[in-house]
C-alpha cells in the first residue's frame, strides 16, 4: 500500500492559487472555507517563497488524537479522514493541527461552529464511495476513481506533488540534486516526523 | 519591533538558503555531478532550526480573508496533542481516583464523624435562603458542568466503547450545549457566594490552631472556629479562585479568538488551564461533598434546611455559636422538640 503524502516544492510554487481554486471547485467547498491555501513567506523580500498548504495527512495525526468523539480514521493509504456525522464542532482539532487545516462554517458562535471541514486528499469520507451523500459532505472521491488529488494533478509548475511519500520524496530529491538547491519539504518533519527529502 | 522583524527576515532568508544548500549537500553524496556545486562548508540547517529562529510558527501572507491561514506551520500543535491525550488525562485521573481512594480509606478508618454529645433536638439558623440558593445554584450547575466536561476529557475512552459512536455523538452534542449554557448560572452562583461569604472567609488566628489540630479530622479534638473553619475557608477560596479561573478560560473557549491575546497559542493554553483546574477542582469538591454528607453527622442540614443542631454547632463552630447567642439570635426549638428544661 502506498503512504499518500503532499509535498510542496517552494522553489517552484509561483503563488498562482490554481490549486486553491481547483479544490474549491472540485469539492464545492463552502464559502469561507479553504481546504488548501498558498502562504507566502518573506513577501517582497529576497528569499521569498510560496508554499501551498492543506491537510498533510499526518502520521500519528494530532487532530485524531484530540478529537473528543474520536471521529477520525486513517485509510489504508495513510489518508486522514473524519466523519461529519460524528463531529460535534468542538474546535479541538484546529488547535492541535500544526497546519491550520480544520475549518468550520461558523466562527465559534457559542461553541456551535458547525461540522469541521478539511482536505480529504480527494478521498471523500465514511459514506459509500462516490455517492451523492459522500459528495455533499466531503466532495468528490478521486482516489476511488484511481486519480490523485486534483490540486497536485493540475499544478502548472508541478510544485505541488501528491502520491506515495517515497516516490514524491525521490522526485523532489532528484530536483534538488539537479538544480543544486531546494528549501526542504515544508512541514514533513512536523507531519511525518521525517526529515526529508532532500 | 521593526528591527526584530527585519532580523527575523534576514535569519529566515539565510536559513532558507541554508536549508537548500544543506539539503543539496546531503543528497549530492551519490551523484558526482552535483557534488561539484557543493560549497566548501555547507551549513546544516533543518526545519527545526528554522522554527527556533522564528520562535515557533512559520508565518507568512495569504490572499484570503482568514488571517489564521497565514500561519503555515505551528509545531506547538504537537505539544498540545501530547498534553491533551496524556498529561491532562493522567493529572485528572490521578486527582479524581486518588481523592476517591483517600476518602474511602478515611471513611473506613474514621467512619462518620458523629455529634459527640448527641443531637440536642434544638436547632440554630446557619444559612438563610439566599445563602442556600447561591450554594445550590453553584453546586447543581457544577455537577452538570463536571459530568459534561469529564465527557470531553474521558468520554472517548470510557463511554464511547460502551454506547457506540452515534449515541456518543448525540449525547456529547447535548452535553456541550448544557456545558455552554450552564456556565452562566455557575458563574452567577460563584459571584453570589463571594459576596455573601467573603467576610467570614478572611484568614484569622483561629485558622492556625485549626490546622495544628488537624481540624478534628485527625484525632478527636474540636478546635474552635467561627462561622467557617480553616478547612471550609480553603474550600471557599478554591471555589472562588478556581471558579473564576475556570470561568475566564471557559469563556475564552466558548468565544474562540474573540478576546485579546487569544491567538492559537492562547486558545491552547486556555484549554489546558481549564481542563487541569476543572479536574483538580472536581477532586476537591468530591472531598467537600463527602464531608458534607456521609462523612459528618448533622452537616448536611446546614445547606438542607438551613438549620443545624445546637450541639453540632457547638462542637464544630464554637466561636460562631457564642457570637450568635450573644447577638440575641438564640436557638429556636422546632415544633415538638423537648423543652430545654428536659435536657
Ligand atoms: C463559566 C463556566 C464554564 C465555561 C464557560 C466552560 C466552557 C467550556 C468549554 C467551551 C469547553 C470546551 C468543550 C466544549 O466546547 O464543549 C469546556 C471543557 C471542559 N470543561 Fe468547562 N466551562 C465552565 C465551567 C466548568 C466547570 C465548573 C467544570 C468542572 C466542574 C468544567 C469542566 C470542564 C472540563 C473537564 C472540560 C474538558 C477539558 C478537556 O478535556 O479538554 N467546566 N468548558
Ligand atoms: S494536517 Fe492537521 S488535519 Fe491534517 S492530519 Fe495533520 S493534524 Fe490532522
Ligand atoms: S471539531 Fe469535530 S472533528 Fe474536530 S475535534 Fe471536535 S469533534 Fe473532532
Amino acid at each position: 500500500m502506498a503512504r499518500m503524502k503532499f509535498l510542496c516544492d517552494a522553489d517552484r510554487c509561483i503563488e498562482c492559487n490554481a490549486c486553491v481554486t481547483a479544490c474549491k471547485n472540485e469539492h464545492e467547498v463552502p464559502w469561507g472555507i479553504n481546504r488548501r491555501r498558498v502562504v507566502t513567506i518573506n513577501d517582497g523580500k529576497p528569499g521569498e517563497r510560496s508554499i501551498s498548504m492543506a491537510c498533510m495527512h499526518c502520521t500519528d495525526a494530532p487532530c485524531a488524537a484530540v478529537c473528543p468523539v474520536d471521529c477520525f480514521y486513517t485509510t489504508a493509504d495513510g489518508v486522514v479522514l473524519h466523519s461529519k456525522d460524528l463531529c460535534i464542532g468542538c474546535g479541538y482539532c484546529f488547535y492541535a493541527c500544526p497546519f491550520g487545516a480544520p475549518q468550520y462554517p461558523r466562527l465559534g458562535n457559542f461553541g456551535s461552529r458547525g461540522k469541521m471541514d478539511k482536505c480529504t486528499y480527494c478521498a471523500g469520507g465514511p459514506e459509500a464511495d462516490s455517492t451523492p451523500a459522500e459528495y455533499a459532505k466531503y466532495g468528490s472521491n478521486r482516489l476511488a476513481e484511481g486519480k490523485l488529488p486534483l490540486c497536485a494533478e493540475m499544478c502548472s509548475t508541478k510544485a505541488l506533488l501528491a502520491g506515495d511519500g517515497d516516490i514524491i520524496a525521490q522526485i523532489y530529491a532528484e530536483r534538488v540534486t539537479t538544480r543544486g538547491y531546494g528549501s526542504g519539504a515544508w512541514g514533513w518533519r512536523t507531519a511525518y516526523k521525517d526529515m526529508v527529502a532532500g | 519591533m521593526m528591527g526584530i522583524r527585519t532580523r527575523l527576515r534576514t535569519a529566515l532568508v539565510a536559513l532558507v538558503l541554508g536549508v537548500g544548500i544543506g539539503l543539496a549537500a546531503a543528497t549530492a553524496t551519490a551523484p558526482e555531478a552535483a557534488a561539484q556545486q557543493q560549497p566548501a562548508a555547507p551549513p546544516a540547517a533543518t526545519e527545526q532550526m528554522l522554527f527556533n529562529y522564528l520562535q515557533g510558527n512559520v508565518q507568512g501572507r495569504v490572499t484570503i480573508p482568514d488571517r489564521r491561514a497565514a500561519t503555515l506551520i505551528q509545531p506547538a500543535g504537537r505539544d498540545f496533542q501530547d498534553f491533551w491525550r496524556s498529561t491532562m488525562k493522567w493529572i485528572g485521573g490521578i486527582a479524581i481516583l486518588g481523592m476517591l481512594a483517600v476518602l474511602a480509606i478515611f471513611y473506613l478508618v474514621r467512619g462518620t464523624i458523629r455529634i459527640e454529645a448527641g443531637p440536642s433536638g434544638r436547632t440554630i439558623q446557619r444559612f438563610n435562603g439566599v445563602e442556600r440558593f447561591a450554594h445550590w445554584l453553584t453546586a447543581s450547575t457544577f455537577i452538570v458542568l463536571g459530568i459534561t466536561g469529564l465527557n470531553i476529557t474521558f468520554g472517548r475512552e470510557l463511554l464511547l466503547p460502551l454506547i457506540g459512536p452515534d449515541a456518543f455523538t448525540a449525547w456529547s452534542e447535548l452535553a456541550k450545549v448544557a456545558h455552554n449554557y450552564l456556565s452562566f448560572p455557575f458563574t452567577l452562583g460563584v459571584a453570589l457566594m463571594l459576596v455573601l461569604w467573603i467576610k467570614d472567609n478572611l484568614p484569622s488566628a483561629t485558622d492556625a490552631r485549626w490546622f495544628a489540630e488537624g481540624g478534628g479530622l485527625i484525632g478527636h479534638g474540636h478546635p474552635p472556629a467561627r462561622k467557617f473553619n480553616a478547612g471550609q475557608k480553603l474550600i471557599f477560596w478554591s471555589v472562588v479562585l478556581g471558579g473564576a479561573a475556570i470561568a475566564v478560560t471557559g469563556y475564552i473557549m466558548m468565544f474562540p479568538f474573540q478576546f485579546w491575546a487569544t491567538d492559537i497559542a492562547g486558545m491552547q493554553l486556555a484549554i489546558q488551564l481549564h481542563g487541569i483546574i476543572a479536574l483538580v477542582m472536581i477532586a476537591i469538591i468530591l472531598a467537600h461533598i463527602y464531608i458534607g454528607s456521609l462523612g459528618m453527622e448533622g452537616a448536611f442540614a446546614a445547606m438542607g434546611t438551613g438549620r443545624v443542631d445546637l450541639n453540632w454547632a457547638k462542637e464544630h463552630h464554637s466561636l460562631w455559636v457564642d457570637e450568635m447567642m450573644s447577638g440575641g439570635r438564640a436557638a429556636a426549638a422546632p415544633p415538638g422538640a423537648r423543652s430545654a428544661g428536659a435536657d
